[in-house]
């Protein structure tokens, strides 16, 4: 199956992101990343080692599990349970820009659930979202600031975002 | 490192008995995610919202039912607290008859401490909800021995190859069971002493080292675990005196000087100073007794969540 992003378009859509994230909101003052599990987390690390590159300060990250605000614990499993992670928001995001980094963004209810997590550790002054790729279906009124790359796809299909730091390389490859 | 399972096989958790390695490894784990959230400014999670878990304590307790209640909450689950005072089983209903009216209420959990063991056993056979062991008469304290071993992980950061010596009135202990049965599946080596008249059998049989010397049991130990003497469950002559089981099993800052120079001593409570335990050790540098009822809640938040989203393939529910 095709292979849509390779590690070198990777690096380069997150330093276009990081540029468009420190000219948009015009500095880094009171940003934060904060990173979804599980790939989320090493997107916003990179996000922020980037970042500093521009604009010489490292700006903090987090990292967010939403397993607890899904909305599907109810409903039959189709796989296992997803083992929860600490979540680790070693900051006040209150007055703060959030940025939520997540690898793929989909139907928005991971968006929706990391909402909900993310208020309940205070109230930021605002939130923008990035998403290394957007694959469409979205199922909530939910739309990315950022994103590293558009992939129409079909619902049948799943798309695979692996990074060096949890798969040892970097790559996005659409299945099915 | 050990393998965690996926989810956990069953929908009950009646015993430590019934637990695998790696299921004890997930809850770990899970458990570990879990005490993030007693840091948080809103210590709540919607994850069980609109479920009832009944709260069924047929015996005294006040952490281990404050801890259920507190994990429930914090999942942010409805709770009922039955307690036999004031209830009909005051007015001399059966357990299984209790049961069945609160099954007709549908509950999604039954949390159950019961001075019969086996009566949480028995509620399983009979409820669709998950029922959960919160200690059942001389039998089993699964969540007792599962705080008791993240408490030990996270202040050792390993199980295997440990040396926990625990310490006390063994043959009434539901905690020993369970915490010997735990130990023993992750790998750690467990030393039993008591009296020995406190002392059940086969024991030996399970390859625990056995020994009613004190000094020998804590010598070089990482763990000291020590068990209160439950004189409501004595019916008969197993001590002479209280004072004289202070002095040959009770532990102090001497008996200490044996173990690992960064043992920690625990204990599940209540306490009896100056029968099992000296204040200046249950007060003291080497005391994680604190640790445990703090690691109490977010074990409970973690086994409530396993049990309540794993449609587990064992399940026959």
């Amino acid at each position: 199956m095709p292979v849509v992003m390779d590690g070198v378009r990777m690096a380069r859509s997150l330093t276009r992101i990081a540029h468009e994230i420190v000219e948009r909101n015009r500095g880094v003052e009171d940003l934060a990343l904060i990173g979804i599990r599980a790939r989320g987390v090493p997107l916003a690390e990179r996000l922020a080692a980037e970042i500093e590159q521009i604009a010489g300060v490292r700006v903090p990250t987090g990292a967010l599990d939403i397993t607890l605000y899904r909305d599907d614990l109810r409903r039959p499993a189709v796989g296992p349970q997803p083992v929860l992670r600490r979540t680790d928001v070693p900051f006040s995001i209150d007055d703060r820009l959030i940025l939520l980094v997540d690898d793929v963004l989909y139907t928005g209810r991971t968006i929706r659930a990391a909402f909900d997590a993310l208020i309940d550790f205070g109230r930021p002054r605002a939130i923008q979202l990035v998403a290394l790729i957007d694959r469409g279906h979205r199922e909530l009124p939910i739309r990315a600031d950022y994103v590293g790359r558009n992939i129409p796809t079909s619902r049948q299909q799943s798309v695979q975002v692996r990074l060096q730091e949890i798969d040892g390389r970097d790559e996005v490859e659409v299945e099915g | 490192m050990t393998t965690v399972a996926t989810g956990l096989a069953t929908r009950d958790l009646l015993g430590i008995r019934d637990l695998s390695a790696p299921e004890i490894e997930l809850i770990l784990q899970t458990a570990f995610a879990m005490k993030e959230i007693g840091t948080r400014p809103i210590k709540k999670v919607p994850t069980l919202r609109g479920r009832t878990i009944v709260n069924l304590f047929f015996e005294n307790s006040t952490r281990t039912r404050m801890s259920f209640e507190l994990a429930e909450k914090r999942l942010s689950a409805d709770t009922l607290g039955m307690t036999t005072a004031g209830s009909s089983v005051s007015k001399g209903e059966t357990l299984l008859d209790t049961a069945r009216t609160l099954e007709a209420m549908s509950p999604d959990m039954i949390v159950i401490r019961h001075g019969s063991s086996g009566a949480p056993h028995q509620l399983a056979r009979i409820c669709r909800a998950s029922i959960v062991n919160a200690g059942d008469g001389t039998n089993e304290h699964p969540t007792q021995a599962l705080l008791d071993a993240f408490t030990m992980l996270e202040h050792k950061g390993r199980l295997a190859g440990l040396k926990v010596a625990i310490v006390g009135d063994l043959l009434h202990s539901r905690v020993f069971r369970s915490n010997v049965l735990l130990l023993t599946k992750m790998g750690a080596e467990v030393r039993a002493c008591a009296p020995p008249t406190l002392v059940p059998p086969g024991l030996r049989a399970m390859g625990l080292h056995v020994t009613s010397s004190l000094d020998e049991a804590v010598s070089g130990a990482d763990v000291v675990m020590m068990l209160r003497l439950q004189l409501e469950r004595m019916q008969g002559l197993f001590l002479p005196s209280m004072r004289e089981y202070f002095t040959l099993f009770g532990l102090t800052p001497r008996v200490l000087e044996r173990a690992a120079s960064d043992v920690i001593v625990m204990h599940p409570g209540p306490m009896n100073r100056g029968v099992e335990i000296d204040s200046e050790v249950a007060d003291g540098p080497w005391s994680v007794i604190l640790d445990q009822v703090a690691n109490g809640v977010a074990v409970r938040m973690a086994v409530l969540y396993l049990l309540a989203g794993g449609e587990g393939e064992g399940g026959d529910k």
